[in-house]
């Protein structure tokens, strides 16, 4: 029997996965609706702009680097969606990537080995530093109590000290204006790929990196023991408990999984375009990340399209300078998109959770008429 | 007596309900239906309540008896039918609407600030004012005392709540909605929360209330107490008022009978299975730290292969820390040894794998992850065992299958295994945790109010499997709030009061009475 619109409308066959994509995408018709009106509310001219930025954004260079932009963001929700999935909130995404990055930088300026251990080595590094500085919050939160929001927050003032410390007096050596680690020799690279045609511009070999990240993140949470003790912590801690799930131990684990990830944000720049960390070191991908985390509901997918829709409109800004329209106007539709998707994901959330008792209790009452149950609202 | 009312117009209404054969009526509902999605929680609810009654409302859980109360005192709007409250129609859209109409409601759970004084309690959100801004606690305090008289009450508004008792509380409550105008008042389920003598306490209060010209509609599914109190029973069934009874003319087996429909189930187990090989034995069990008061103090226990242990007691004793010490989720000392083995450093996990099972007292706070779908609900607390997983992988073929077997064989209605938990009933939820829970061969059973909030029929089919894994060799620690349940299944029952074991009953002699009693402290201030 083939459902009707009404049937979908009224829940009675399941549509998670119809109104998964329809959130995200109300979500942004919303924010774009909002930008136009404050584009005509600044006088510029809506649709002009409008196109002018899709147009510039869909060109073969901008796309890679669109996709560029995108890999490094992946990274970055992957480790913060790791902590949300359970009910984490690991804010300190940022200085831990950041620290990672330079150490990482450093080591790999300092030591020498054959090329395909090299990259591999400061991989490795970067994902230790992070995990380590993730970690010190894990074990705060797990024995003394201490809000992960709070000490991850510090612990990203304090990386940023020890880091222009160890630039700055330690590794840093001075290039012109700028202060940079050794650069990293060639067996530390790894080459980009011409994966968009018509551009010389070439997209992060680490790529390929974001997409195993990804898969792996998946595997984790929905294929193995520990995903599935992260997630029931996650959806209910005191559930969790009393099934003998050891929270405490489940706190430091995803916070050193979290950090590690997190180690990996400033490897496709370093390794694939900088060679070296410097004082234009990309900063601010930790928050980046937890809005593109929302974005994409914690969900390997999700966070894919999420991550380019931003690196998208990252991209497509630059083009506004041009046309004499500042470009925040991207920024404020970014920040639209994620207050609005949070609001159309719970009103879609709210929507599936009723459809569901409604399916249920509507086939139960199909099958046997005698079914006491789901008569009454029960308490 | 009281010979003024000190409401005004109280003892003339009083005069009139007692006095006059041909009453008048306080309410009247016709054709009230409420459609929730999916479900419809009221339909043709038709109600009439004489004024100066008590009219009890009764029906098993999820009938629809809360809803329909919720609509009366304006939480929810009733989709068709009319009410009418001292014969006028009424459209309440606020249980504001109701306060003003004279409706007042007496929640099952207190809502109380044990930090506040009675006195404080009761004006909260309708404070007296003197001059515009300060607070007239001298005017509030003399209409408190003149209620409190009026109705004898016995109520001193200048207490902590902190420091009264269940029953007194209850009173407050009552207090409070007689303090803000309420000449109909709605309770709900009010004896769940009292022992047995508080529960005569109250139903003096009762009709004390009713003599004044009150209106009481009282909500309960404990049937002897509705007999004794009520004036007028209207039962309700799946949404729908089927009967309306005189409460002198029923017992109580017809009664149930007409809540349920059909052939009651009872509780008792017959032939004893108990054998002599201990199963748990706890030993000096505390919580609590020296020189402060202990939740639990020296508890001793033993249970046997094939022994249901019962322990009775009013909530909030120490049998939700011992719940919580045998399965390990709490800090305590003592020793505690299942099957000859000690587990009193194990970890919870550990202690499930070893063959405890473990029915919780909130299936949706610890039971259930209520977002999942079932077939990954049967692997919460379960996540070492063979159908479960792999390694460090999920089997998810085998949780299904199970999953599967255990909907069959608890009877768990649901469309599939892929639904989510929360979509479910309370007594199919209940039914799919204690089948899993059941599941491979537990030694032990920890079974916590194991049919609270279930329909009769799931209640029956749970005390069934309870019965049929007893006489398979499982021990079964009991707690349960019904005593009825206690005393049905148990073999030996243990009370507990103020965390320690006070006095144990052989619950083939024991009356509730006794029980009730012995829960109480034996005449210490509850």
């Amino acid at each position: 029997m083939s459902s009707t619109f009404a049937d979908r409308w009224l829940g009675r066959v399941r549509l998670s996965a119809w109104v998964t994509l329809t959130a995200p995408l109300l979500a942004i018709l919303f924010a774009g609706v909002i930008t136009s009106i404050v584009l005509a509310i600044t006088g510029n001219p809506v649709f002009d702009t409008l196109v002018t930025m899709v147009d510039y954004g869909s060109q073969p260079r901008s796309l890679a680097l669109v996709v560029n932009n995108a890999t490094t963001y992946y990274l970055s929700a992957i480790a913060v969606a790791i902590g949300f999935r359970m009910n984490l909130f690991n804010i300190g995404v940022d200085g831990q990537y950041r620290l990672a990055g330079l150490v990482a930088a450093a080591v790999g300026g300092a030591v020498t080995l054959p090329a395909p251990l090299m990259p591999i080595v400061i991989i490795l590094v970067a994902m230790i530093v992070g995990a380590a500085w993730a970690g010190i919050a894990g074990v705060l939160k797990a024995t003394r109590g201490v809000s992960e929001v709070i000490s991850t927050i510090m612990l990203n003032t304090i990386a940023t000290g020890i880091g222009a410390y160890l630039l700055l007096e330690v590794w840093g050596e001075r290039q012109g204006n700028d202060i940079a680690t050794k650069e990293l020799p060639e067996a530390a690279r790894i080459a980009g790929i011409g994966l968009i045609p018509g551009t010389p511009q070439m997209v992060y070999g680490l790529f390929f990196l974001a997409i195993a990240v990804g898969i792996a993140f998946h595997v984790l949470l929905n294929k193995m023991r520990f995903g599935f003790d992260l997630r029931a912590t996650g959806q209910s801690e005191s559930a969790a408990v009393a099934s003998g799930v050891d929270v405490k131990h489940m706190i430091v684990y995803a916070m050193l999984i979290s950090g590690a990830t997190a180690g990996l944000i400033g490897m496709p720049q370093l390794l694939g375009e900088s060679f070296t960390y410097n004082l234009n070191f990309q900063a601010g991908l930790g928050f980046t990340g937890i809005a593109i985390a929302l974005l994409g509901r914690n969900n390997p997918i999700g966070i894919a399209f999420a991550a380019l829709l931003w690196g998208f409109l990252d991209v497509s800004s630059t083009v506004l300078d041009l046309h004499k329209i500042a470009p925040e106007i991207v920024v404020i539709m970014q920040g639209l998109t994620v207050l609005s998707v949070v609001v159309t994901y719970e009103l879609a959330h709210r929507y599936r959770v009723n459809a569901e008792q409604r399916r249920v209790s509507r086939e139960l009452a199909g099958g046997a008429s005698a079914t006491p149950q789901k008569e009454g609202a029960s308490a | 007596m009281i010979t003024t009312g000190p409401l005004g117009t109280l003892t003339q209404e009083a005069s009139i309900s007692t006095e006059t054969t041909v009453s008048e009526v306080a309410v009247q509902l016709e054709g009230i239906t409420k459609r929730f999605p999916g479900v419809v929680a009221n339909r043709d609810i038709s109600l009439t309540v004489q004024k100066g009654h008590i009219h009890a409302i009764v029906g098993e859980n999820g009938a629809g008896k809360s809803t329909l109360m919720k609509i009366l005192y304006g939480m929810q709007r009733p989709d068709e039918g009319e009410i009418r409250v001292n014969g006028s129609p009424v459209t309440f859209h606020t249980p504001g609407d109701a306060i003003s109409a004279g409706i007042g409601m007496v929640h099952q759970h207190f809502m109380l600030a044990d930090n506040l004084t009675v006195l404080e309690n009761v004006i909260l959100g309708s404070e007296p004012r003197k001059g515009g801004l300060a607070l007239d606690f001298a005017a509030a305090r003399t209409k408190i005392r003149e209620i409190s008289d009026a109705y004898g009450l016995g109520i001193d508004p200048d207490v902590l709540v902190e420091d009264i008792g269940v029953g007194t509380r209850q009173r407050v409550e009552i207090l409070k909605v007689l303090y803000r105008g309420a000449r109909i008042l709605i309770l709900d389920e009010p004896t769940a929360v009292l022992v047995p003598h508080e529960v005569d306490e109250l139903f003096e209060n009762l009709h004390g209330l009713v003599r004044e010209g009150i209106t009481i509609i009282f909500i309960s599914h404990h049937l002897d107490e509705v007999l004794k109190v009520a004036d007028a029973i209207t039962v309700i069934r799946r949404g729908t008022t089927v009967a309306e009874v005189d409460p002198v003319s029923v017992t109580a087996r017809q009664l149930a009978e007409l809540m349920v429909g059909s052939e009651l189930p009872s509780p008792e187990t017959r032939e004893s299975t108990v054998t002599d090989v201990v199963a748990l034995q706890v030993t000096g069990l505390t919580i609590g730290a020296e020189g402060e008061r202990k939740v639990l103090d020296d508890v001793t226990l033993t249970i046997h292969k094939g022994e249901v242990l019962g322990i009775a007691g009013v909530e909030g004793n120490g049998q939700a820390e011992l719940v919580e010490a045998i399965m390990g989720i709490r800090p305590s000392t003592g020793t505690i040894t299942l099957a000859g083995e000690e587990i009193t450093s194990w970890t919870t996990l550990r202690r499930r794998e070893a063959g405890i099972g473990y029915i919780p007292e909130d299936r949706h706070r610890h039971g259930l992850l209520l977002e999942a779908p079932l077939w990954e609900n049967r692997i919460l607390g379960h996540m070492k065992e063979k159908v479960n997983v792999r390694g460090w992988w999920i089997n998810r073929r085998g949780a299904r299958a199970d999953t599967q077997r255990i909907v069959e064989q608890y009877d768990v209605r649901t469309p599939g295994i892929d639904v989510l938990a929360s979509a479910l009933s309370g007594g199919n939820q209940q039914k799919l945790i204690v089948g899993r829970e059941m599941s491979g061969e537990p030694k032990l059973l920890i079974a916590a109010h194991p049919t609270r909030g279930v329909d009769v029929g799931a209640q029956a089919a749970i005390w069934d499997h309870l019965r049929t894994a007893r006489a398979a060799g499982l021990a079964v620690l009991l707690i349960s709030a019904d005593l009825d349940e206690l005393i049905g299944l148990s073999d030996w029952l243990k009370v507990i009061h103020r965390g320690t074991l006070v006095a144990e009953f052989d619950p083939a002699t024991v009356t509730p009475e006794q029980l009730g009693s012995a829960m109480t402290g034996a005449g210490e201030e509850a």
